[in-house]
């Protein structure tokens, strides 16, 4: 058995090592995403073993973190431990893959957990293909500060998830939204940020102005917002490590919002009204210097860059609608892409650069929805009284967005839907949430 | 101003005696035209307050400080045109004053594209302010889409409300 232990050193806190490159092996333990899963794959996740005293909890905590990921996929389903009939208890024995084909786990994913004396956790793992009798992939060994052990546990069920779908993950992700609080007509809102599975909670401003529509850095170093801190709407930068933040340009007599970053990060386009009117603007950060993209009397808003950085994809109601168009990412003619009954916002290129996420609005009710970029088989993924604001997993998979519930006491949520229109659930937050913003996956 | 007050109270006595038989004639005045009663309510005005026709309370209440819209227009409406033209005659009077239009959509939209609306009616209120006289310097103008509805319920009688630029009247930058 030449079975290599790969071993990445992850940074204190930030965890800077390179990702692993896991080449997905071809076998029949294998789920094709896109064909959206309606059985999902039973697996098997024992307690991870403790290779010393300090261990026991985070053992137990890891493999608990590892199976959540999985499970919340619904591409996976979990054997409970209570069928297992036999158990892992010394991570290098030999696995008994009968004992865990009598239960109908397709897949096995051992662990073990140890604590070193100055703190270090380190946190190595197989994947079985149990029917194959085989591991799938070799080992790999994560290090990092006990604080950081949610993220040792995602990048466990990130390798997990790439070596069995064949597609990179996107649990150890995190999100900034607008935290609300308080009744419809006086609503507070703070930005928050969190881990994708809402643990590790944080405020980044307090309630004091209305804050809207945080938008990641391309890297998750930063995030780009509209505040009414000033008094009137206006697009912040704010720097996530350090929480300092700062007004992008200082316009008077005119509002900025709907900001997003270019895929290098140096620039920024958003949505500046001047007499009345909406444009789109592009402006690079560090030199401040502002480029005109649209030029026109209707409302231009909500525009999102192909992954490329090639071209800008943004709402327009010039034709007397709100509706979706495509132009050069310095702008000149624009194509529109939505042709469908109702009406079209909020668009938001995917990561992959296959498809276009959007808001719909049609006959009293919202959609989200995806397209191919030239505007092609359209698919709504939810209905209801109000869904707004997509936002892509990392591996363009999953898409989050808001969800409004109806009347005076109507609340806004995060909720989450796969990209097959599966899997619709809510994602847990801290009292009310909307405006989600999913980052990249973390390095 | 009591005096002054005390005049127009008399004037109308005058003219009941002849001409108001219709007790709509003198309506829309300072309140009460027409009647004892009325200047006696008029004589005991508190400066600032409601039925000082120089306050910003007196510009919210009788004047009128908002319009509303029809769903996703910014043009502006009969009523709102009356209105405007009580909001202009009100700032060209008194003059200490300036004016933040604050414009609104319902909730039925996205947010961005609400904030962009929202703008547009609050511009409407502007240009058609300025049309009627009033200095555009004086008036400041901007959005909050949908973030701040006036009424919360999700049916249209609401969303008819929250359709809407309210015109906020504030003390001169300079005084």
């Amino acid at each position: 058995m030449k079975k290599l232990i790969a071993t990445l050193m992850l940074g204190l806190v930030g965890l800077t090592a390179t990702a692993p490159v896991v080449h997905a092996q071809s076998g029949p333990l294998r789920i094709e995403i896109t064909d959206g899963v309606i059985e999902p794959l039973p697996y098997a996740v024992p307690n991870f073993v403790a290779e010393n005293s300090g261990a026991g909890q985070l053992a137990q905590d890891i493999a608990r973190v590892v199976a959540a990921d999985l499970s919340g996929t619904g591409l996976f389903r979990e054997i409970p431990s209570d069928a297992f009939i036999s158990n892992i208890t010394n991570f290098s024995a030999p696995v008994q893959f009968a004992d865990w084909k009598a239960i109908n786990a397709q897949a096995l994913i051992s662990g073990a957990v140890s604590v070193e004396s100055n703190g270090t956790v380190s946190v190595k793992f197989r994947v079985y293909d149990v029917f194959a009798g085989t591991e799938l992939g070799n080992g790999l060994r994560f290090s990092g500060t006990q604080d950081g052990w949610r993220r040792m546990a995602h990048k466990v069920a990130d390798a997990v998830y790439s070596r069995i779908t064949g597609e990179s993950g996107y649990f150890d992700s995190r999100v900034v939204y607008v935290s609300e609080t308080g009744p419809k007509d006086d609503r507070k809102k703070r930005l928050a940020i969190m881990d994708y599975d809402g643990a590790n909670l944080k405020f980044l401003t307090d309630s004091s102005s209305i804050v809207l529509a945080p938008r990641f850095s391309p890297n998750g170093d930063r995030v780009l917002y509209t505040s009414y801190e000033t008094g009137f709407p206006q697009v912040f930068v704010l720097d996530v490590g350090s929480v300092q933040r700062r007004v992008l340009e200082q316009q008077a007599g005119g509002m900025s919002f709907a900001p997003r970053f270019s895929p290098d990060g140096q620039d920024v386009v958003f949505s500046f009204t001047e007499g009345g009117n909406t444009d789109i603007y592009r402006m690079n950060i560090a030199s401040g210097q502002r480029t005109r993209l649209t030029s026109a009397p209707s409302i231009e808003t909500a525009p999102s860059f192909s992954p490329d950085g090639s071209k800008i994809v943004f709402e327009s109601d010039r034709s007397g609608q709100q509706q979706l168009y495509v132009m050069s990412a310095s702008g000149g003619n624009a194509t529109r892409i939505s042709f469908g009954q109702g009406r079209y916002g909020t668009p938001v290129w995917s990561p992959r650069g296959d498809l276009i996420a959007f808001t719909k609005q049609n006959k009293g009710r919202f959609h989200i929805g995806v397209m191919r970029v030239d505007g092609s088989e359209e698919r709504l993924l939810t209905a209801s009284f109000l869904d707004e604001g997509p936002t892509w997993a990392p591996n363009g998979r999953v898409i989050m967005f808001t969800r409004e519930t109806q009347g005076a006491n109507g609340s806004s949520s995060l909720y989450s839907v796969d990209v097959s229109g599966r899997n619709l659930k809510p994602v847990r937050t801290q009292g009310g949430g909307s405006d989600p913003s999913w980052s990249p996956l973390q390095q | 101003m009591i005096g002054t007050f005390s005049k127009v109270g008399a004037l109308c006595a005058v003219v009941a005696l002849s001409a108001c038989t219709n007790p709509n004639s003198l309506g829309g005045g300072f309140g009460g035209a027409g009647s004892g009663a009325g200047t006696d309510v008029n004589a005991g005005i508190v400066p600032g307050s409601a039925n000082d026709p120089t306050s910003p309370a007196y510009f919210q209440q009788t004047v009128g400080d908002r319009v509303l819209f029809v769903v996703d227009q910014s043009t502006l409406t009969d009523e709102g045109r009356a209105v405007l033209a009580g909001q202009a005659t009100w700032l060209q009077t008194n003059t200490d004053y300036v004016a933040v239009i604050e414009g609104h959509a319902d909730e039925q939209g996205t947010r961005e594209y609400n904030l962009a609306l929202g703008a547009r009616r609050a511009n409407a209120v502007r240009e058609y302010l300025v049309s009627q006289g009033v200095d555009g310097n004086r008036l400041k103008t901007l959005s909050y889409g949908k973030e701040r509805p006036a009424e919360i319920c999700s049916a249209e009688a609401c969303y008819s409300l929250n359709r809407r630029a309210v015109t906020i009247i504030s003390a001169g930058l300079t005084s």
